[in-house]
């Protein structure tokens, strides 16, 4: 057919590849080598006290989505080429979601918090 | 020479580089997503079906991590999260699912050579390694629950047990299917449908440790901080 000389792949799901059994195994033990040196690096920012404190939550939020993403590429085998376009646009409407509920409820609770009325009759324990 | 394919010949050729609109009337061997070409082939409509199911459990699970972080101060008094929290049982817990992640990995890599024996060696590991892991929760769950902090001592409890308890029935009814795909890939073999509930296992299981990172991180991290 016409202007079609460069050779298309059919979509591909999330899982499904096409190599040799040595490049396959070799993504996944890359995969789980970094996914263990994320896992050992949170683990050990929370136990050691070399680190700034304030400074952590934010480290280990961005360990996990790294982490996340290491999954998502090397183990579900999401990438950003052309045969997965269905898969990432479905994948970002997940994220997108995700971000809407607990960033907003966070929000709003902590609204809802700020605006309450102290209650001393309702903080302490009831019987 | 129809119209249409004037108009798309008259494209320049980059025109879809991502090949969305992709292959109008151009043969049945395509995908085009317009209806014409014919339906992608099954293996790829059922592994997006079954991502779509991913994703809209992992939203169910956004809203009850939401839940856990607005409710993790609400202890009524009670035992704190850095009181109760193990974080070494927590390490454990993780290495045994990113293991188990990586087996199963392995195992579909065997499944898509047809070999039996090294995909039911790989399941069978993940299946040992997922059971280890529910173990470990549910030594947690009791410990926790014979000191006093069950899930009806405080809100904090209640959306811990929730959380950590949703992700384990999880695991549960994977290891379930687990052991359903082995009797099959046993008796059937790797039949077409077979080998998509294989692939349909694969991703399932996958996307449970991605669970797991964020409430490892959410949970336990943040909680013995």
């Amino acid at each position: 057919m016409s202007g079609d000389d460069h050779q298309r792949e059919d979509d591909r799901t999330p899982g499904s590849h096409q190599a040799s059994v040595l490049v396959q195994v070799g993504t996944y033990t890359l995969g789980l080598v970094l996914a263990l040196g994320l896992t050992a690096i949170s683990f050990w920012a929370v136990r050691t006290h070399m680190l700034w404190g304030p400074g952590v939550p934010i480290g280990l939020c961005v360990l996990a989505i790294a982490q996340m993403g290491i999954h998502l590429v090397f183990f579900l085998h999401i990438t950003s080429g052309p045969d997965n376009t269905n898969n990432l646009l479905a994948l970002a409407f997940g994220v997108l979601i995700v971000f809407l509920v607990v960033a907003g409820s966070l929000w709003i609770m902590a609204n809802l918090n700020a605006n309450m009325m102290p209650m001393p009759a309702m903080m302490s324990p009831q019987t | 020479m129809t119209a249409t394919t004037e108009q798309r010949d008259a494209r320049p050729p980059n025109d879809d580089p991502h090949q969305i609109g992709r292959s109008n009337g151009e043969g049945a061997d395509r995908v085009s997503g317009h209806g014409d070409g014919g339906p992608a082939d099954k293996r790829t409509v059922v592994g997006f079906g079954f991502w779509i199911f991913l994703l809209s459990d992992i939203i169910m699970f956004s809203a009850i991590f939401a839940a856990y972080a607005v409710l993790e101060g609400a202890t009524d008094g009670g035992p704190t999260s850095r009181q109760l929290f193990d974080i070494d049982n927590a390490w454990v817990e993780t290495l045994c699912l990113l293991f188990s992640s990586f087996t199963c990995g392995l195992a579909t890599i065997a499944a898509e050579r047809r070999n039996v024996l090294w995909t039911q060696a790989f399941l069978l590991a993940t299946g040992i390694l997922g059971a280890v892991f529910l173990a470990l929760e549910l030594r947690e769950f009791v410990d926790l629950i014979d000191r006093g902090a069950g899930p009806q001592r405080s809100a904090f409890l209640s959306s811990f047990f929730t959380l950590v308890g949703c992700h384990g029935l999880h695991v549960t009814a994977g290891l379930l299917w687990l052991g359903t795909m082995m009797a099959q890939v046993w008796t059937r073999g790797f039949q077409p449908n077979i080998a998509r509930r294989l692939m349909c296992f694969s991703l399932f299981w996958h996307a449970l440790d991605i669970i797991w990172v964020a409430l490892f991180t959410i949970v336990y991290l943040f909680g013995v901080r």
